[in-house]
Protein backbone atom coordinates (compact mmCIF):
# COMPACT_ATOMS: atom_id res chain seq x y z
CA UNK A 1 0.00 0.00 0.00
CA UNK A 2 2.68 2.89 0.61
CA UNK A 3 5.11 1.51 -1.97
CA UNK A 4 1.78 1.46 -4.23
CA UNK A 5 1.43 5.15 -2.96
CA UNK A 6 5.15 6.22 -3.11
CA UNK A 7 4.91 4.88 -7.02
CA UNK A 8 2.19 6.95 -7.61
CA UNK A 9 4.15 9.93 -6.05
CA UNK A 10 7.58 8.99 -8.18
CA UNK A 11 4.91 8.71 -11.31
CA UNK A 12 3.41 12.26 -10.59
CA UNK A 13 6.51 14.07 -10.04
CA UNK A 14 8.08 12.35 -13.53
CA UNK A 15 5.51 13.76 -15.12
CA UNK A 16 5.92 17.15 -13.54
CA UNK A 17 9.49 17.11 -14.33
CA UNK A 18 8.74 15.74 -18.25
CA UNK A 19 6.24 18.24 -19.36
CA UNK A 20 7.43 22.11 -19.13
CA UNK A 21 5.82 23.94 -16.55
CA UNK A 22 5.62 26.65 -18.60
CA UNK A 23 4.38 25.07 -22.30
CA UNK A 24 3.12 28.52 -24.45
CA UNK A 25 0.50 28.84 -26.55
CA UNK A 26 1.85 30.69 -30.11
CA UNK A 27 0.24 31.77 -32.45
CA UNK A 28 1.06 32.20 -36.54
CA UNK A 29 -1.37 33.77 -38.71
CA UNK A 30 -1.84 33.12 -42.30
CA UNK A 31 -3.24 35.88 -44.07
CA UNK A 32 -2.82 36.10 -47.99
CA UNK A 33 -0.45 33.90 -48.66
CA UNK A 34 2.01 34.90 -45.63
CA UNK A 35 2.93 33.43 -42.62
CA UNK A 36 3.34 35.68 -39.52
CA UNK A 37 5.66 36.72 -37.91
CA UNK A 38 8.06 35.11 -40.15
CA UNK A 39 10.18 34.03 -37.93
CA UNK A 40 9.09 32.75 -34.26
CA UNK A 41 10.71 31.41 -31.00
CA UNK A 42 9.29 28.56 -28.98
CA UNK A 43 9.96 25.55 -26.59
CA UNK A 44 9.98 21.91 -27.22
CA UNK A 45 6.24 21.21 -25.81
CA UNK A 46 4.68 24.85 -26.76
CA UNK A 47 1.86 24.58 -29.13
CA UNK A 48 1.13 26.56 -32.26
CA UNK A 49 -1.95 27.83 -33.08
CA UNK A 50 -2.26 27.56 -36.78
CA UNK A 51 -4.78 30.39 -37.81
CA UNK A 52 -5.77 30.72 -41.38
CA UNK A 53 -7.40 33.58 -42.46
CA UNK A 54 -7.38 33.19 -46.27
CA UNK A 55 -9.92 31.11 -47.94
CA UNK A 56 -7.75 28.98 -49.33
CA UNK A 57 -5.72 25.99 -48.03
CA UNK A 58 -2.43 25.59 -46.55
CA UNK A 59 0.39 23.85 -45.45
CA UNK A 60 2.93 23.96 -42.56
CA UNK A 61 5.68 21.99 -43.83
CA UNK A 62 8.59 21.44 -42.28
CA UNK A 63 11.86 21.04 -44.62
CA UNK A 64 13.07 18.01 -42.31
CA UNK A 65 10.25 16.82 -42.06
CA UNK A 66 9.85 17.18 -38.42
CA UNK A 67 6.46 18.32 -38.92
CA UNK A 68 3.31 19.03 -41.97
CA UNK A 69 0.07 20.49 -40.68
CA UNK A 70 -2.88 20.45 -43.25
CA UNK A 71 -4.44 24.55 -42.50
CA UNK A 72 -7.91 24.29 -43.82
CA UNK A 73 -9.44 27.49 -45.21
CA UNK A 74 -10.44 29.95 -42.86
CA UNK A 75 -9.45 27.62 -39.63
CA UNK A 76 -7.45 27.55 -36.77
CA UNK A 77 -5.17 24.64 -36.50
CA UNK A 78 -3.20 23.11 -33.21
CA UNK A 79 0.29 21.36 -33.45
CA UNK A 80 2.35 20.67 -30.58
CA UNK A 81 5.84 21.28 -31.17
CA UNK A 82 8.01 17.58 -30.22
CA UNK A 83 11.46 18.45 -31.65
CA UNK A 84 13.94 21.32 -30.99
CA UNK A 85 16.11 23.00 -33.47
CA UNK A 86 15.57 25.63 -36.39
CA UNK A 87 12.99 24.73 -39.25
CA UNK A 88 11.90 25.80 -41.91
CA UNK A 89 8.85 25.32 -43.32
CA UNK A 90 6.74 26.39 -46.74
CA UNK A 91 3.43 25.73 -48.06
CA UNK A 92 3.05 22.35 -49.88
CA UNK A 93 0.71 24.01 -52.35
CA UNK A 94 2.34 27.37 -52.76
CA UNK A 95 6.30 26.88 -51.90
CA UNK A 96 6.77 30.69 -51.99
CA UNK A 97 4.96 30.94 -48.48
CA UNK A 98 7.99 30.21 -46.36
CA UNK A 99 8.80 31.11 -42.30
CA UNK A 100 10.97 29.72 -39.53
CA UNK A 101 10.45 28.78 -36.31
CA UNK A 102 13.18 28.34 -33.85
CA UNK A 103 12.59 25.53 -31.50
CA UNK A 104 14.94 25.59 -28.23
CA UNK A 105 14.83 21.83 -25.97
CA UNK B 1 0.60 29.06 -75.87
CA UNK B 2 3.63 30.82 -74.04
CA UNK B 3 4.45 32.60 -77.01
CA UNK B 4 1.02 32.98 -78.20
CA UNK B 5 0.41 34.83 -75.15
CA UNK B 6 3.76 37.00 -75.27
CA UNK B 7 2.15 38.14 -78.28
CA UNK B 8 -0.98 39.28 -76.79
CA UNK B 9 1.08 40.83 -73.98
CA UNK B 10 2.77 42.76 -76.41
CA UNK B 11 -0.69 43.65 -78.37
CA UNK B 12 -1.99 44.55 -75.33
CA UNK B 13 0.15 46.76 -74.12
CA UNK B 14 0.83 48.36 -77.74
CA UNK B 15 -3.01 49.09 -77.87
CA UNK B 16 -3.16 50.34 -74.32
CA UNK B 17 -0.05 53.11 -75.17
CA UNK B 18 -2.58 53.96 -77.96
CA UNK B 19 -5.48 54.19 -75.52
CA UNK B 20 -3.33 56.16 -72.89
CA UNK B 21 -2.44 58.67 -75.22
CA UNK B 22 -6.27 59.11 -75.67
CA UNK B 23 -6.59 59.92 -72.17
CA UNK B 24 -8.08 55.79 -71.67
CA UNK B 25 -6.88 52.51 -70.06
CA UNK B 26 -8.10 49.33 -69.10
CA UNK B 27 -10.77 49.92 -66.90
CA UNK B 28 -11.53 47.91 -63.58
CA UNK B 29 -14.59 45.68 -65.16
CA UNK B 30 -11.93 44.96 -68.19
CA UNK B 31 -9.36 43.95 -65.31
CA UNK B 32 -11.79 42.02 -63.13
CA UNK B 33 -13.41 39.94 -66.54
CA UNK B 34 -9.37 39.08 -67.42
CA UNK B 35 -8.63 37.91 -63.89
CA UNK B 36 -11.80 36.08 -63.74
CA UNK B 37 -11.24 34.74 -67.07
CA UNK B 38 -7.53 33.78 -66.56
CA UNK B 39 -8.84 32.00 -63.48
CA UNK B 40 -11.71 29.58 -65.62
CA UNK B 41 -9.05 28.74 -67.52
CA UNK B 42 -7.17 27.02 -65.24
CA UNK B 43 -10.22 25.33 -64.18
CA UNK B 44 -11.11 24.39 -67.58
CA UNK B 45 -7.40 22.67 -67.73
CA UNK B 46 -6.98 20.67 -64.37
CA UNK B 47 -10.68 19.76 -64.72
CA UNK B 48 -9.10 18.11 -68.04
CA UNK B 49 -6.38 16.49 -66.20
CA UNK B 50 -8.21 15.05 -63.33
CA UNK B 51 -10.44 13.43 -66.45
CA UNK B 52 -6.82 12.08 -68.21
CA UNK B 53 -4.44 11.46 -65.65
CA UNK B 54 -3.49 8.67 -63.48
CA UNK B 55 -0.35 10.20 -61.90
CA UNK B 56 -1.07 10.83 -58.10
CA UNK B 57 1.06 14.18 -57.83
CA UNK B 58 -0.11 15.46 -61.57
CA UNK B 59 -3.87 15.05 -59.62
CA UNK B 60 -2.91 16.15 -56.76
CA UNK B 61 -1.71 19.57 -58.42
CA UNK B 62 -4.87 19.69 -60.30
CA UNK B 63 -6.96 19.99 -57.66
CA UNK B 64 -5.26 22.01 -55.82
CA UNK B 65 -5.99 24.25 -59.11
CA UNK B 66 -9.32 23.66 -59.27
CA UNK B 67 -9.61 24.39 -55.29
CA UNK B 68 -7.67 27.78 -55.19
CA UNK B 69 -9.21 29.35 -57.97
CA UNK B 70 -12.37 28.60 -57.71
CA UNK B 71 -11.99 30.27 -54.17
CA UNK B 72 -10.44 33.14 -55.23
CA UNK B 73 -12.57 33.47 -58.38
CA UNK B 74 -15.97 33.66 -55.39
CA UNK B 75 -13.90 36.05 -54.07
CA UNK B 76 -14.06 38.08 -56.85
CA UNK B 77 -17.43 37.61 -57.38
CA UNK B 78 -18.47 38.99 -54.17
CA UNK B 79 -15.93 41.70 -54.80
CA UNK B 80 -17.36 43.25 -58.15
CA UNK B 81 -21.31 42.96 -56.98
CA UNK B 82 -20.03 44.32 -53.76
CA UNK B 83 -18.08 47.12 -55.93
CA UNK B 84 -21.09 47.33 -58.60
CA UNK B 85 -18.83 46.75 -61.13
CA UNK B 86 -19.96 44.85 -64.21
CA UNK B 87 -16.89 42.24 -65.72
CA UNK B 88 -16.65 43.79 -69.18
CA UNK B 89 -15.89 40.89 -71.93
CA UNK B 90 -12.82 42.51 -73.91
CA UNK B 91 -10.07 41.84 -76.68
CA UNK B 92 -7.49 40.47 -73.70
CA UNK B 93 -9.66 38.20 -72.33
CA UNK B 94 -11.23 36.73 -75.74
CA UNK B 95 -7.50 36.19 -77.24
CA UNK B 96 -6.71 34.18 -73.81
CA UNK B 97 -9.91 32.26 -74.21
CA UNK B 98 -9.40 31.30 -77.49
CA UNK B 99 -5.81 29.90 -77.03
CA UNK B 100 -6.74 28.17 -74.05
CA UNK B 101 -9.25 26.33 -76.00
CA UNK B 102 -6.33 25.24 -78.52
CA UNK B 103 -4.50 24.48 -76.09
CA UNK B 104 -7.17 22.08 -74.46
CA UNK B 105 -7.60 20.24 -78.14
CA UNK B 106 -4.00 19.82 -78.24
CA UNK B 107 -3.56 18.37 -74.99
CA UNK B 108 -6.35 16.18 -75.04
CA UNK B 109 -4.98 14.44 -78.34
CA UNK B 110 -1.97 13.12 -75.84
CA UNK B 111 -2.37 10.24 -72.95
CA UNK B 112 -0.01 9.17 -70.41
CA UNK B 113 3.03 10.49 -69.13
CA UNK B 114 2.44 12.85 -72.46
CA UNK B 115 -0.30 14.67 -71.56
CA UNK B 116 1.09 14.87 -67.71
CA UNK B 117 4.22 16.52 -68.52
CA UNK B 118 2.53 18.61 -71.30
CA UNK B 119 -0.04 19.83 -69.10
CA UNK B 120 2.10 20.29 -66.35
CA UNK B 121 4.91 22.36 -68.99
CA UNK B 122 1.78 24.34 -69.73
CA UNK B 123 0.94 25.29 -66.19
CA UNK B 124 4.53 26.74 -65.34
CA UNK B 125 4.36 28.97 -68.54
CA UNK B 126 0.45 30.10 -68.13
CA UNK B 127 1.35 31.07 -65.18
CA UNK B 128 4.15 32.97 -65.89
CA UNK B 129 2.66 35.08 -68.17
CA UNK B 130 -0.42 35.96 -66.44
CA UNK B 131 2.14 36.76 -63.74
CA UNK B 132 3.80 39.13 -66.08
CA UNK B 133 0.43 40.36 -66.93
CA UNK B 134 -0.65 40.71 -63.27
CA UNK B 135 2.45 42.85 -62.61
CA UNK B 136 2.74 44.86 -65.81
CA UNK B 137 -0.74 45.44 -66.72
CA UNK B 138 -3.42 44.68 -64.83
CA UNK B 139 -2.05 45.30 -60.99
CA UNK B 140 -0.68 49.11 -62.35
CA UNK B 141 -4.33 49.63 -64.24
CA UNK B 142 -6.16 49.17 -61.33
CA UNK B 143 -8.13 52.15 -59.86
CA UNK B 144 -10.16 50.76 -57.12
CA UNK B 145 -7.63 50.09 -54.01
CA UNK B 146 -9.80 46.77 -53.16
CA UNK B 147 -9.88 45.41 -56.42
CA UNK B 148 -6.06 46.42 -56.69
CA UNK B 149 -5.48 44.19 -53.68
CA UNK B 150 -7.41 41.27 -54.54
CA UNK B 151 -5.07 41.21 -57.50
CA UNK B 152 -1.71 41.58 -55.00
CA UNK B 153 -2.60 38.26 -53.45
CA UNK B 154 -4.07 36.98 -57.21
CA UNK B 155 -0.31 37.27 -58.17
CA UNK B 156 1.47 35.49 -55.04
CA UNK B 157 -0.95 32.95 -55.59
CA UNK B 158 -0.29 32.50 -59.39
CA UNK B 159 3.56 32.78 -58.50
CA UNK B 160 3.21 30.06 -55.65
CA UNK B 161 1.47 27.93 -58.44
CA UNK B 162 4.02 28.76 -61.06
CA UNK B 163 6.79 27.11 -58.39
CA UNK B 164 4.16 24.31 -57.39
CA UNK B 165 4.05 23.82 -61.26
CA UNK B 166 8.13 23.71 -61.56
CA UNK B 167 8.60 20.92 -58.92
CA UNK B 168 6.16 19.03 -60.11
CA UNK B 169 7.77 19.14 -63.38
CA UNK B 170 11.00 18.31 -61.68
CA UNK B 171 9.25 15.27 -60.19
CA UNK B 172 8.27 14.00 -63.97
CA UNK B 173 11.44 14.54 -65.23
CU1 LIG C 1 -0.37 27.89 -49.29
Amino acid sequence: MLSGRLALLSFVMLAAVSVPAHAATIRITIDKLTFSPASVSAEVGDTVEWVNKDALAHTATARNGDFDVTLPPSKTVSSVLRKAGTVDYYCRYHPNMRATLTIAP
Amino acid sequence: MFKHIGATVVVLCLASSVALSQGAKLSDPQIAHIAYTAGEIDIKAAKQALDKSSNKEVKEFAQGMVRDHEAVNKQALALVKKLHVTPEDNDTSRALSKQASEKLNELGKLKGADFDKAYIANEVAYHKTVNGALETQLIPSASNPELKELLQTGLKLFQGHEQHAEHVAADLK
